[in-house]
């Protein structure tokens, strides 16, 4: 794997100067996973949304390599379009380099909207890696409730009131979707440890074939954080299992890593101003436990997917009795 | 150049084949469909070079066919109706991105109710895209069309999608005799593709396509599809001398038919003018002045062609095969009655609404028509400026 020397030292693919809020996780993705393309051609598709609109101000774009944006739900036909426009050139001896072909979309675009147009490219079979910037929530509309927002999130189409609690529904597993499609590589991954992400990035560009990352990266404004947290955010929900780091490659599930104790959900949710309704004014413990049992019952299955055993701490260790 | 018999679905496919784009990206739907699945079996059989994508729905072979398009290569899709429906989205992004994608449309009624046979409903509702839209009477010219439609949008000057439409079943399921170019003479015809934009190309000085445009330049980007549209208006009728020249067939943005001296012209699109001319020969028979005035090129709109060629008339019938439900008339039938009016003397112009889902439009239908605009001739009266034919009221 590359050091962060030598990432660092490379030429910024996105460049600075973009309009994203500060502290934005989906910046922060995008610029990863494009520097762990070390130096290779790239393409990139976008689907709309915030990283987009706020990187292609006409006449201006942050974006130091080829970069195709049409629609809302479509960034893998786009990706689609283009790779087969490559297939073709590459065949025809009209085009000799070897280009990694790269789209993002956030979590509307493609848990929602877009899941079609994705679905579609996973079982076509395209040489092509989709990362999912997943800040979940469509945040580029003013933070509406999508698919892959959480129980009990506060967002302006679900919003918390006198009788209701945010979001009543569960996320929607979407990396476990694109998994169904028996693609050679899928992830979960998250802002707030480049390792993992370069890593998977290097790899997924590695192999030939769909590719899917789903990548956990926070919204300062709609999740109501301070704008420095993306980071440390990105990390608790790891280390409180709310959002497990793994890969499926080739149909074998593997975590990337596992905490040594669960914390639990508490410790994410209250940095986050989507959740305070759970904690004022005083704590809502039988909400909090029923989010503490998705997480719980999704950790224990995504554990034996991966063929091991469940971590002996907290609410998890009650399940496994 | 040699002479088979093919259905229009066929022919489009045919040309298709001798066109042999990079990229086509399709889904099925009826009418249309068979275009896709005897496309496909070229590809299979290594009769073309084309990377052919089989989508998983129209807003997808639109998105991959623009983006193929934006990568540097040339691109089809064809579709028809709900599939033109799905597409909508689409469709004004292919123009906007100034992107030279032809696509066969054939036309079919919309939902509800779910019909799958002949209207312009579809193509009608999409006339307003920055596409250019070209209507074919007949299997030769589905064929044709197709072909000359590569080098019209392709034209630097115009670089704007085209749609080349059939009626439904009514071409595209019926077989005619077609005139086929050969193989080499079509690729001569239409010549190498020469993006003006390539994705793929940009690697090393990367560039950014479909970025966002504020108050500052959405205005001009919009309005430079126009550009592209007027100079089709121009680059049309030139690619159509050429193909004249080259393979004997002449077309033009309209068609007129026995209208030059006619007092009474029935204005059409598509299969119907067909028929019309059969009825037009029975009144010149009778000694009836009536003439037909066929308009091929829906997109850009030949205003002044259709000025001058209208102008002598006493009394002007315009077939619309959609009903935009505005208590008013079709679309064909307000922008006739649009383009009339800087004339020093306006015919007077009525319009009939007919053969939706696919309702036949037999002679009879047109004879009564003739009757009831040489009738509006003698008298001076109109009952209704816009009527309904062969519908049961």
């Amino acid at each position: 794997m590359a050091t962060l020397k030598e990432l660092t030292s490379d030429e910024e693919k996105l460049t600075g100067g973009h309009r994203l809020c500060p502290g934005c996780g989906a910046g922060i993705a995008a610029r990863q996973v494009l520097l762990a393309a070390k130096g290779k051609p790239v393409v990139v598709a976008m689907a709309t949304g915030c990283l987009e609109v706020s990187t292609t101000i006409y006449p201006y774009s942050a974006w130091q390599v080829p970069a195709i944006h049409s629609a809302f739900e479509n960034a893998g036909a786009t990706i689609s379009g283009v790779e087969a426009a490559y297939q073709f050139l590459k065949r025809k001896g009209k085009i000799d380099k070897d280009i990694k072909f790269i789209a993002f979309g956030g979590d509307g675009g493609t848990y929602d909207i877009g899941l079609q147009s994705l679905s579609g490219a996973m079982e076509r079979g395209h040489d092509i890696l989709y990362v999912c910037y997943n800040n979940e929530a469509y945040m580029n509309t003013s933070v509406q409730r999508s698919g892959a927002t959480p129980r009990y999130a506060n967002t302006t189409t679900a919003p918390a009131g006198k009788v209701k609690n945010g979001k009543s529904q569960t996320r929607k597993d979407l990396t476990a979707i694109i998994a169904a499609h028996d693609v050679p590589y899928v992830a979960q991954s998250v802002v707030g440890n480049w390792v993992d992400l370069t890593r998977k990035v290097e790899k997924a560009l590695d192999i030939k074939g769909p590719k899917f990352i789903n990548v956990l990266a926070s919204c300062q404004l709609g999740w109501v954080h301070e704008m420095d947290l993306a980071v440390d955010i990105g990390k608790l929900a790891v280390e409180t299992c709310y959002w497990p780091i793994y890969e499926v490659e080739n149909g074998i599930w593997k975590l990337s890593y596992k905490p040594k104790e669960k914390k639990p959900v508490q410790e994410f949710l209250k940095l986050q101003g989507r959740f305070k309704h759970l904690f004022t004014p005083t704590e809502n413990t039988e909400l909090i436990a029923e989010i503490q049992a998705d997480i719980d019952k999704k950790w224990e299955w995504l554990n034996k997917m991966c063929g091991e055993a469940c971590l002996p701490a907290g609410r998890s260790q009650e399940v496994k009795k | 150049m040699s002479k088979i018999a093919k259905t229009g679905n066929e022919a489009m496919a045919e040309a298709m084949r001798q066109i042999n784009p990079d990229v086509v990206a399709a889904y099925p739907i009826t009418p249309a469909t068979e275009i896709a699945m005897i496309f496909a079996q070229f590809v299979s059989d290594g009769l073309v070079d084309t990377e052919f994508v089989a989508v998983e729905s129209e807003h997808s072979a639109m998105s991959a066919t623009i983006a193929a398009s934006s990568a540097g290569v040339r691109a089809m899709t064809v579709t028809s109706s709900q599939g033109l429906a799905l597409m909508y989205e689409m469709l004004p992004i292919a123009s906007g991105l100034r992107l030279p994608i032809v696509m066969p449309e054939v036309n079919r009624a919309l939902s509800a109710p779910i019909n799958i046979h002949c209207d312009h409903s579809d193509t009608m509702s999409a006339r307003d895209f920055g596409w250019i839209q070209i209507f074919s009477e007949n299997v030769q010219e589905a064929y044709d069309n197709t072909i000359a439609a590569i080098r019209i949008s392709e034209h630097p000057d115009v670089r704007i999608p085209s749609m080349v439409t059939t009626d439904g079943f009514i071409i595209s399921h019926c077989m005619e005799p077609l005139e086929k170019i050969d193989d080499a003479d079509v690729k001569k015809f239409i010549g190498e593709y020469k993006p003006a934009v390539s994705l793929l190309n940009s690697i090393d000085k990367p560039i950014t396509i479909g970025a966002i445009d504020l108050q500052n330049y959405y205005f001009e980007h919009r309005r430079s599809v126009e550009d592209g549209m007027e100079a089709a208006k121009r680059i049309i009728p030139q690619i159509y001398d050429e193909f004249a020249k080259t393979f004997g067939r002449k077309y033009d943005l309209i068609e007129k038919y026995k209208s030059d001296d006619a007092e009474f012209i029935i204005v059409a699109l598509g299969s119907t003018a067909g028929t019309i001319r059969a009825v037009v020969d029975e009144l010149r028979a009778k000694g009836v002045a009536a003439g037909l005035l066929k308009i091929r090129v829906f997109r850009p709109f030949p205003n002044n062609e259709i000025a001058d060629a209208l102008k002598g008339a006493k009394v002007i019938a315009v077939l619309d095969r959609s009903d935009p439900a505005n208590t008013f008339g079709g679309p064909v039938f307000g922008e006739i009655r649009a383009a009339l009016y800087d004339l020093d003397k306006r015919p007077i112009i009525v319009g009939y609404i007919y053969g939706l889902g696919g309702r036949d439009c037999t002679l009879d239908h047109l004879r009564s028509v003739y009757s009831d605009i040489q009738k509006i001739g003698k008298t001076g009266k109109i009952d209704k400026i816009c009527k309904y034919l062969g519908l049961r009221e």
